[in-house]
């Protein structure tokens, strides 16, 4: 059995004002233990309203979401977070910021204090143990919030355009350094990005999404041995051909000319 | 990210120069050789970064003149203070009754002395702190709970919100002949005029530091397991401090000045009684006293607050 299976959820959003607003239609799909899964998508198409769900923020309005067959309900160090403006709590160092949900997981001290010291080396931080995060630039404040969510050992790591904000060199060093230490310690990852490159850079599988209504269109295998080089020719044109049907997507169907 | 190390620097090499024609010489080009090599190398060496862009602006003047260039800064308070002197001093050979309508600062100063040396001084600025810090103090007890609550469960605000909003725009001084009648005149009376004065900036800070907390770090807690309760003590307290100062200074501020005039009213002691009482008897120079001593009390009761900002919120410096 797929370690986490969605089974045919809708989202309706009711804004306070305005009609309710169908964000996902009928989803399903299922994701295997120690996969990467990114799930890609232009704006709007309810990538990130399915990682809320996923995260158990949000309760689907149809269907259901379940992980080892139990049905996700509420938040947990399970299914751990890494959100895209970092999510870093200013008041805590980094040490602090990584001990916080090992606290929670009423992990003893000694073994949190080892478990921090291992996941500051991971990420490369070492010596920067005692700064606030507001001391730290970008790519640093983000590896602390990957280092964070992977120190409570979840079920699977939930990325939200985690590189989005990041300038391009760094977003290149991060999501090989991603790699490495998803290669190093296999883990369930889902991947929400905009960007096809870095999905076809980093995935075993994508889901294409399409917006209006939020739904998945396509779920493509991506089989290139890693590391991989972006130049490859296959790889260039699997991109060429995911971005084609993406802008076809946005600027042709029906409602986009309503925007 | 780090350079290569063997970067070619463009410049003048030691050995363009003359040649050395001493061993002195020869030591100094290499030292030159040396200065040159470590500026290739700063790219590298946080250190040496810190060194070189030290060396590219002036150093850091010394602490006298430091605080000269801060003194500067008072210049028109001293002139302010001058011109006062002179309206005084020579006004009254014009009008005599200027001598009681404006007292010049040397006679403000010298009532200081005068009031402190029959020790009718040091027990007013007391009674009037002890109520504020009494009154403030309280009202933090119950305002920041209250404030907190009504901005983490929207429910409870939606209850609680309109009675606040019923009390809070009658100004506290209006409760003032009420509370006489209530508490009679003293402490007590004083005191709930200050609290009803800070309780409500208190309050509404408070609410509002607690209700926008970012959602992020809230999912941020959720998702690593914290449970309301610590979500509560680990993320909505810490993410709400900076607006529960605000309102503590604001409450302060808005409190000291209820202090006054409610002293001013009705009061057995404190620096609005000596004001009042001065009036009766004529004596401008222990007004003027008591309100630039109100003045710099405020100001350092604001300071303190700062302060102690700083002190416990070690990672909000400079914001």
């Amino acid at each position: 059995m797929a370690q986490v299976s969605v089974r045919n959820v809708s989202k309706v959003h009711v804004p306070h004002d305005g009609a309710p607003l169908l964000a996902l239609h009928e989803v399903d799909f299922d994701v295997e233990r120690n996969e990467f899964f990114s799930i890609v998508g232009p704006s709007g198409c309810g990538k990130t309203t399915l990682l809320n769900l996923l995260a158990g923020f949000e309760q689907p309005t149809r269907g259901e979401l379940r992980v080892d067959g139990e049905l996700i309900t509420a938040p947990g160090w399970e299914r751990a977070v890494v959100f895209q403006e970092y999510a870093l709590f200013p008041w805590y160092t980094v040490s602090q910021n990584i001990r916080y949900g090992l606290k929670r997981k009423r992990c003893p001290p000694a073994e949190q204090d080892r478990l921090i010291e291992h996941y500051i080396g991971l990420v490369g931080l070492g010596g920067f143990e005692s700064r606030y995060p507001r001391e730290l630039s970008g790519g640093m404040r983000q590896r602390v919030s990957i280092a964070r969510a992977l120190a409570v050992n979840p079920a699977i790591l939930l990325m939200d355009e985690p590189f989005a904000s990041l300038d391009i060199q760094t977003r290149e060093y991060m999501q090989d350094e991603l790699l490495k230490i998803w290669q190093r310690e296999p883990k369930t990852v889902i991947f929400v990005t905009h960007s096809i490159d870095e999905a076809i850079k980093l995935s075993d599988r994508i889901a294409i999404m399409a917006p209006r209504p939020g739904r998945v269109e396509e779920i493509k295998v991506v089989e290139f041995e890693r590391p991989r080089d972006p130049t490859n020719t296959a790889m260039v044109r699997l991109a060429a051909e995911v971005k084609a049907w993406m802008r076809q997507q946005v600027f042709t169907s029906p409602a986009a000319d309503a925007l | 990210m780090r350079l290569p190390e063997d970067r070619v620097v463009p410049g003048p090499w030691p050995e363009e120069r003359a040649q050395p024609s001493s061993a002195g010489d020869a030591a100094n080009a290499r030292l030159d050789r040396d200065s040159a090599h470590q500026q290739r190398r700063a790219a590298s060496d946080p250190a040496a970064i810190a060194r070189l862009a030290a060396s590219m602006v002036a150093p850091r003047p010394p602490a006298w003149r430091r605080v000269l260039s801060e003194v500067q800064h008072f210049w028109l308070l001293v002139a302010f203070l001058l011109v006062w002197q002179a309206v005084s001093v020579f006004g009254t050979r014009i009008n005599p009754q200027l001598d009681v309508m404006l007292p010049p600062p040397t006679a403000v100063f010298s009532a200081a002395v005068e009031l402190a040396n029959r020790h009718a001084l040091m027990p007013q600025i007391v009674d009037s702190l002890y109520r504020v810090l009494l009154a403030v103090g309280t009202a933090s007890l119950i305002g920041i709970p209250l404030g907190l609550a009504m901005g983490w469960f929207p429910r409870f605000r939606s209850i609680v919100d309109p009675l606040l909003e019923f009390i809070r725009p009658i100004p506290p001084l209006a409760w003032i002949p009420l509370s006489i009648l209530w508490f009679g005149i003293g402490d007590t009376q004083i005191v709930y005029i200050i609290f009803l004065a800070a309780f409500f900036p208190i309050v509404l800070n408070s609410m509002a530091g607690a209700r926008d907390v970012d959602t992020y770090l809230v999912r941020a807690g959720q998702s690593l397991g914290a449970r309301p309760g610590e979500l509560f003590a680990t993320i909505v307290l810490p993410a709400a401090l900076p607006n529960i100062f605000t309102g503590v200074r604001v409450g302060l501020g808005i409190g000291w000045m209820a202090l006054v005039a409610g002293e001013l009213v009705a009061a057995p002691t404190g620096l609005g009684y000596m004001i009042n009482n001065a009036r009766t008897i004529f004596r401008s120079d222990y007004i003027l006293l008591g309100m630039v001593l109100i003045g710099v009390l405020g100001l350092l009761l604001d300071f303190g607050m700062r302060r102690a900002a700083l002190l416990i919120m070690p990672w909000h410096k400079g914001q």
